[in-house]
């Protein structure tokens, strides 16, 4: 096979091996055949201006060369890093503008499609933005709730709203280094500012705003977007579904909803139950209609609905490869054009939905919310009418994988105490008695420069038997579940001897999934949750905790990592370092971010290394806190006997004065 | 593992639900749906429902929506295989499981079936628990005297392991409820058959022979943070955090465990209380929802109290004295009748007497037992009745003469505790009985000093450095220094009348109840004494000496500021700092403006009746109606947890003759209404203050329950009778 690397999805991988036999040509061969650009992969490419692209390579390139304006190579390499960062955010936050403003179309009654599903979350959202919702009707609720998110979108000067969500300290680190986002679309248009030709060259002051940006994403957009998106469509519990290309059917409809924003696909999950949809299926020769999703579309249906997934960003070409797809829906975000080409060798039709991605030889249908089940239904019929024309024979492989998703916030507090006990405690104490060593998060692409998810399944494995929680997201959240590894069983057959019985105590796989990439956002919650509940550090900086992005390739993860550095998680990356060119620059993301927020960004290539690194930072939290070292199999049991004198001393806190 | 014990659980509340709604539904047939219901003696409904939901149970509709938030609560069970997460469905079903016990209990009060009475022996359990009950047991859940509380479920192998159990509960004072059954036999059956007493005095209390009956230890638990706690209803986060923080229960569960027994378990795990079972059970280790662990296994029963204690993080220090009966506050309640009883002293019987005087150290060899009588030990074996004069003698640097009383008035708590040892009265009106049982134990008038010695040095610690006991027996030496002893009683007499709030400069403050109601602040002056009757000033000043750094602090009066109402700068100082900011200020002598806090373990409670210009005084254990149309225990839920509510006020029983009582209202001319049995009691003290107030019948012109019960009859009589509250300025301006 000329593939270098393949993919760790072994469905995935016999998929590709019958493109081979048969000439067909995936991202796998085309990463073997083309190699990065090794000047734009490190950072030193720049093409701020015309006078350029000025390439900065040759011997002491750091200390002495310029381009023809005479930016070095540290700002040059900032300068595209804060670029990577804008665009991130830029994707995130746009999501978020669009959910936004559905709500806001819900709110005024404008669309018929959308109702609020969860009026608790919506409630819960109004009362941390300070918006009254007692005695008030939901929809005025989310009238004011949707309003104030625009505030982030809109206001000059301030705060973002979901700033006060951090733990003080750490907002305090933010405001003394001048890193609080004002407005999130203002920081983006300032990052790209700044990065245009002759602004500005000074790379800390670049990186900085950087990290501002990526608060804006992490805290604002991405959070928003979670939030709103629980509103709408109901805040996630588990569930049961399944994994990998086994999903697909034979004998039904297979309809793929693929890409980032759920409201389309929410529509397509309801339209597909109609009796009226399954009818048109039938009466088209087929037993029913299948819904599977892929990339973070799949996970925003699969944490709600349980609906299976197909896979990540690598699985999408590999999923027309089985000839039995007979549509894919497409929005924004993580789409290969390369499925348009490789659609016209079988049947299957792409469908792109969004005004802002459209694709030469696609189908075209405007998403418009005011009308969304309507397009939904559309698509549906589309997707039946083509099942007729299924002749060209792929390579359909009938694995799959049960797996747990629909871990939210919401739940996880919930599972660790029930109705009225729940809190972070049993977590806090798992970590402080050393059954659980850290948690990671585990996050990010896949990526057919590597084995393609095959980073995720060992660094998963590996950290798993070392005792650490893995929460997943986005891509490794698929990658996870195509290897089988989301279940419960997973913690009794290959998890430490510690993290398994906190596992069994709660009935939790070792790695639980959070979400789509947007719903990192729900582990910087959660780490504000275990600084509140206290025992650990009480900001978010010094946990024990670390985020790994092993296979990352969009410029999403680097908005994603940096927001984590900001907000005091050491972060992981793999691959190619994009600010490999500057020395300078990677110190100001590892040892000066570590001393301001206590986070710092690495980029490791070596996966063994990604975990020893992993660890290193775990077990130097773990001292810092004073935290019993860890040692597989031991516990701290230190208790705090309590006698009379001790419990008057528990609490002597102030009582407000009730009269009579 | 742990899916074992969700899956029981789970089970376990879906079938208690099931089982309920259809005896609801009966019920609900034969009573009509608007029956209703309290529990006997509680002002809080069905108070783990009413504290958990907010929701106040009344009648048998109630009933039925509050069976409907159990079922909101129950779940499937988790799946074989690929389960969904189970911990947070079980501790919900384990509070479905509490919800529908409750009201099933309930339903068998209604029916009639509770308490519980054992048809072969007859056995009356104790069933629910009432307030009563629980304020009077105040002083002792925060002094240390019952740091902790052990429900015992189902039976042990053998009656000696049950008995051995809980002698090593008792010994170590933790109170023991009981209930449950394994086998067809139970902890209370295997007691009862080896002749151990059982009740609140010996601190065994037996609920009822089914599991379902621990939830009356739940509901006792749960009140403690509606009444000490003062945490609102339906507050459940801070009724749990209170529940996990501060009380520390915790079960043992002696043979197998089934459905409902988890579930129950899971109930109390949400309480914060583990179970410590005797049989090879999953465990669950992990901590969080319990401070430690929430479940563990303890097959060795002579380590299973041990284990218990410490899986609930509970820190116990017994004293016990070289003797060869057990010693403990469980046997302090224990009654020794005429026909057990070896030999006894005093009690009209013999001349005896007791008392504490201070010596100098030289004086003193310390721990030193003389029994002054010729043959003592021929006399003592006789049995029967013996004169006896029991004279301690202490000795410290820091010793003062104020602190002879406070030591004397423990002697009664310190013999009593003995096991086989009685004691009653004080001074020269003492009683002692020494019981055969202890006698064949080798107990002898020996002992009594050497208990003596013991425990003063041990609960005098930094007062008292050398100690003696003399034990007189012949009759002439006995008269003798009865006689002496007789005279210091009276000089002390003397002192106590002249303490007044005036003649000293510090007040002394009494936090002890802090780790139970956490805002209240007791000031205690020498002429009031603390709500629960329990500490006047000068215990309060010696209790300082003992511990600096203890419950009791003083307070410099600081200037007066008020002299009517009783209000001092020192006071409102420490009372800021001391409440965690809760009370600003504070009026020593009056119910109207800023008056005391209580904690809720008062002895009586003071409350206006606005129509007839006075007060009603009304004691804890009255359960009769009020002219205010509320019980003392419904008034009760509305004075404690350190929060000040003006016309109401708790209080100790003796303050009620002192001259500073509501002295800035009128003092005792306000007092319209008292229950007969509270005017029997302090009948004596009263007259002597009515005397002093020119109205030396003012007892007779108060009202009570054999007067009337309402506002109206109440108006009548005290018009009749000429009531001087009814010429007073208005009490309400």
């Amino acid at each position: 096979m000329d593939i270098k690397h393949g993919s760790g999805n072994i469905e995935a991988n016999e998929i590709l091996k019958w493109a081979y036999e048969h000439g067909l040509e995936t991202s796998f061969q085309r990463a073997s055949k083309i190699k990065q650009c090794p000047i734009g992969s490190s950072g030193a490419c720049c093409r701020a201006c015309n006078v350029g692209p000025c390439r900065l390579v040759g011997k002491k390139d750091e200390e002495e060369l310029t381009g023809v304006c005479g930016a070095n190579l540290p700002t040059v390499v900032s300068r595209n890093f804060l670029r990577m960062i804008a665009g991130g955010t830029a994707a995130h936050s746009d999501h978020a503008r669009d959910m936004v403003l559905t709500l806001l179309a819900v709110a005024r009654k404008e669309t018929k499609d959308f109702e609020i599903k969860d009026v608790k979350k919506l409630f819960r959202v109004a009362g941390i933005l300070d918006i009254n919702y007692e005695g008030r009707a939901i929809h005025d609720v989310a009238h004011d709730v949707a309003m104030m998110f625009l505030q982030d979108f809109q206001r000059q000067n301030g705060e973002l709203n979901y700033i006060k969500r951090a733990p003080k300290p750490t907002q305090e680190r933010w405001r003394k280094w001048g890193i609080i986002p004002r407005n999130i679309d203002r920081e983006v248009c300032e990052a790209m500012h700044r990065t245009s030709v002759g602004v500005d060259h000074e790379p800390e002051n670049l990186l900085m705003h950087g990290l501002r940006t990526a608060l804006a994403d992490g805290w604002g957009g991405s959070m928003i977007s979670t939030d709103v998106t629980d509103i709408l469509f109901g805040t996630p519990y588990p569930m049961k579904a399944e994994a990998s290309f086994g999903i697909f059917k034979e004998d039904e409809v297979n309809l793929v909803v693929h890409g980032h924003e759920p409201t389309l696909s929410e529509k397509i999950v309801e339209v597909v139950e109609e009796k009226e949809m399954i009818e048109y299926a039938k009466s088209k020769g087929a037993k029913g209609i299948n819904l599977g999703g892929m990339c973070c579309t799949a996970n925003e249906i699969l944490m709600r609905h349980g609906i299976p997934t197909a896979g990540g960003f690598t699985n999408q070409e590999i999923g027309i490869l089985t000839g039995i797809i007979d549509a894919i829906t497409v929005d924004v975000q993580c789409i290969m054009p390369a499925i348009v080409e490789l659609s016209k060798r079988f049947h299957t039709k792409i469908i792109t939905t969004s005004a802002k991605g459209k694709m030469a030889g696609a189908i075209h249908i405007q998403y418009d919310e005011h009308r969304a089940k309507e397009i939904a239904r559309q698509i549906v019929r589309i997707a039946c009418d083509n099942y007729v024309n299924r002749k060209t024979k792929g390579s359909h492989i009938t694995k799959k994988y049960p797996m747990i998703g629909g871990f939210s916030h919401e739940y996880i507090e919930y599972m660790q105490g029930g109705k009225f006990r729940a809190s972070f405690r049993p977590l806090n104490d798992a970590i402080i008695s050393g059954r659980i060593r850290g948690v990671v998060g585990l996050a990010g692409c896949d990526n057919p420069r590597v084995q393609s998810t095959g980073l995720h399944k060992h660094i998963a494995l590996e950290l798993i038997k070392n005792d650490v929680l893995i929460v997943s997201t986005g891509c490794g959240s698929a990658a996870c579940g195509t290897a089988g590894y989301l279940i419960p069983e997973m913690a009794l057959e290959s998890a430490g001897p510690g993290l398994r019985e906190v596992c069994e105590a709660i009935g939790i796989p070792p790695i639980l999934h959070l979400g789509a990439c947007v719903d990192n956002s729900r582990i910087l919650t959660i780490l504000s949750a275990m600084a509140e509940e206290g025992g650990l550090s009480n900001e978010i900086g010094g946990m024990p905790g670390v985020g790994i992005a092993p296979e990352w390739m969009s410029e999403k993860a680097i908005a994603i990592g940096c927001y984590f550095v900001a907000s005091g998680v050491p972060v992981v990356f793999g691959g190619e370092s994009p600010v490999g060119a500057s020395k300078e620059v990677a110190k100001l993301l590892t040892d000066v971010c570590f001393e301001r927020f206590k986070g710092a960004f690495h980029f490791e290539p070596d996966p063994d290394k990604m975990i020893s690194l992993t660890l290193m930072y775990i077990d130097m939290a773990r001292d810092a806190l004073k935290l019993r070292r860890y040692e597989k199999g031991k516990y701290a049991t230190d208790r705090i006997l309590m006698d009379m004198a001790a419990r008057r001393e528990i609490e002597r806190a102030a009582k407000p004065h009730i009269g009579f | 593992m742990s899916k074992l014990i969700a899956t029981s659980t789970i089970r376990g509340a879906r079938s208690i639900v099931k089982e309920t709604e259809v005896l609801l539904e009966k019920t609900i047939q034969q009573k009509g749906k608007d029956y209703e219901f309290e529990f006997p003696d509680t002002a809080f409904y069905l108070p783990m429902i009413y504290a958990l939901t907010g929701f106040p149970v009344k009648t048998l509709s109630d009933m039925k929506v509050a069976l409907g938030f159990a079922q909101e609560l129950l779940h499937d069970d988790p799946d074989e295989n690929l389960w969904l997460p189970y911990l947070g469905e079980t501790l919900d079903s384990g509070m479905a499981t509490l919800f529908a016990e409750e009201i099933f209990l309930a339903l068998r009060y209604i029916n009639g079936d509770e308490p519980y009475i054992d048809k072969e022996t007859g056995y009356t359990y104790n069933g629910f628990i009432t307030d009563t009950i629980q304020r009077n047991l105040g002083v002792q859940l925060v002094d240390g005297t019952m740091p902790g509380f052990a429900a015992i479920i189902g039976a042990a192998p053998s009656e000696d392991i049950a008995v051995s159990i809980v002698r090593e509960l008792q010994e170590k004072n933790i109170l023991i409820f009981l209930s449950g059954q394994s086998n067809g036999d139970s902890v209370t059956k295997q007691l009862l058959r080896k002749g151990v007493e059982l009740g609140w005095d010996s601190r065994i209390v037996p609920l009822g022979p089914h599991t379902e009956h621990t939830l009356y230890a739940l509901d006792w638990a749960i009140r403690a943070s509606l009444i000490f706690g003062a945490k609102k209803p339906g507050d459940f986060k801070e009724h749990l955090k209170y529940q996990k923080d501060r009380v520390f229960a915790f079960a043992i569960v002696l043979g197998e465990l089934d459905d409902l027994k988890w579930a129950t378990g899971a109930g109390a795990i949400n309480m914060g209380f583990p179970a410590i079972c005797d049989t090879d059970v999953p465990v669950i280790h992990p901590t969080g929802v319990c401070t430690y662990e929430e479940v563990d296994k303890e097959l060795d029963h002579s380590r299973i109290v041990q284990r218990a204690i410490e899986v609930r993080g509970l820190k116990i220090t017994v004293e016990k004295p070289p003797i060869p009966v057990a010693y403990g506050p469980a046997f302090e309640g224990e009654r020794i009748r005429k026909e057990q009883t070896f030999i006894e002293f005093g009690g009209q019987r013999t001349p005896a007497f007791e008392l504490v005087t201070m010596k100098e150290m030289e004086e003193i060899e310390d721990n030193k037992v003389v029994i002054i009588g010729d043959n003592w030990l021929e006399e003592y074996e006789k049995g029967g009745k013996m004169p006896l004069g029991i004279v301690v003698e202490v000795a410290g640097r820091k010793m003062q003469k104020d602190f002879e009383t406070i030591i004397e008035r423990k002697i009664h708590q310190i013999l009593n505790e003995a096991q086989g040892i009685w004691h009653m009265g004080q001074r020269d009106i003492n009683w002692i009985r020494i019981s055969a049982s202890a006698k064949s134990a080798g107990i002898t008038l020996e002992h009594l000093g050497i208990i003596l010695n013991t425990m003063i040095h041990s609960k005098f610690k930094s007062i008292v450095d050398k100690v003696q006991t003399l034990i007189y027996i012949n009759e002439t030496d006995v008269l003798r220094e009865r006689q002496e002893a007789q005279k210091i009683y009276r000089q002390r007499d003397i002192r106590l009348s002249t303490l007044t709030d005036e003649s000293v400069d510090t007040f002394y403050s009494c936090l002890l109840c802090q780790s139970f109601a956490p805002s209240h602040v007791c000031v205690i002056t020498p002429e009031r004494l603390g709500l629960c009757g329990a500490y006047n000033w000068l215990d309060g000043k010696a209790a300082y000496e003992i511990d600096p750094t203890g419950g009791n602090q003083p307070i410099p009066k600081g200037s007066l500021l008020d002299a009517k109402y009783g209000r001092y700068s020192g006071v409102d100082e420490y009372l800021k700092k001391a409440s965690g900011g809760a009370v600003e200020t504070l009026n020593l002598y009056t119910i109207m403006e800023n008056p005391m806090t209580s904690c809720g373990c008062f002895e009586c409670i003071v409350a206006i009746i606005p129509e007839a210009n006075g007060v009603m005084v009304v004691n804890r254990g009255s359960q009769g109606m009020t002219p205010i149309g509320m019980k003392f225990s419904t008034l009760a839920g509305s004075v404690g947890g350190g929060m000040q509510t003006p016309g109401f006020m708790g209080i100790g029983v003796n303050f009620i003759t002192s001259k500073k009582f509501l002295y800035g209202d009128g003092g005792i001319k306000r007092i319209v209404w008292m229950p007969a049995a509270l005017k029997e009691r302090i009948k004596e003290d009263f007259i002597i203050r009515a005397k002093e107030e020119g109205i030396p019948d003012l007892l007779d012109r108060i009202a009570d329950e054999t007067i009337c019960e309402e506002s109206d009859p109440l108006l009548e009589f005290l018009t009749q009778k000429q009531h001087p509250a009814l010429e007073m300025d208005p009490i309400l301006t």
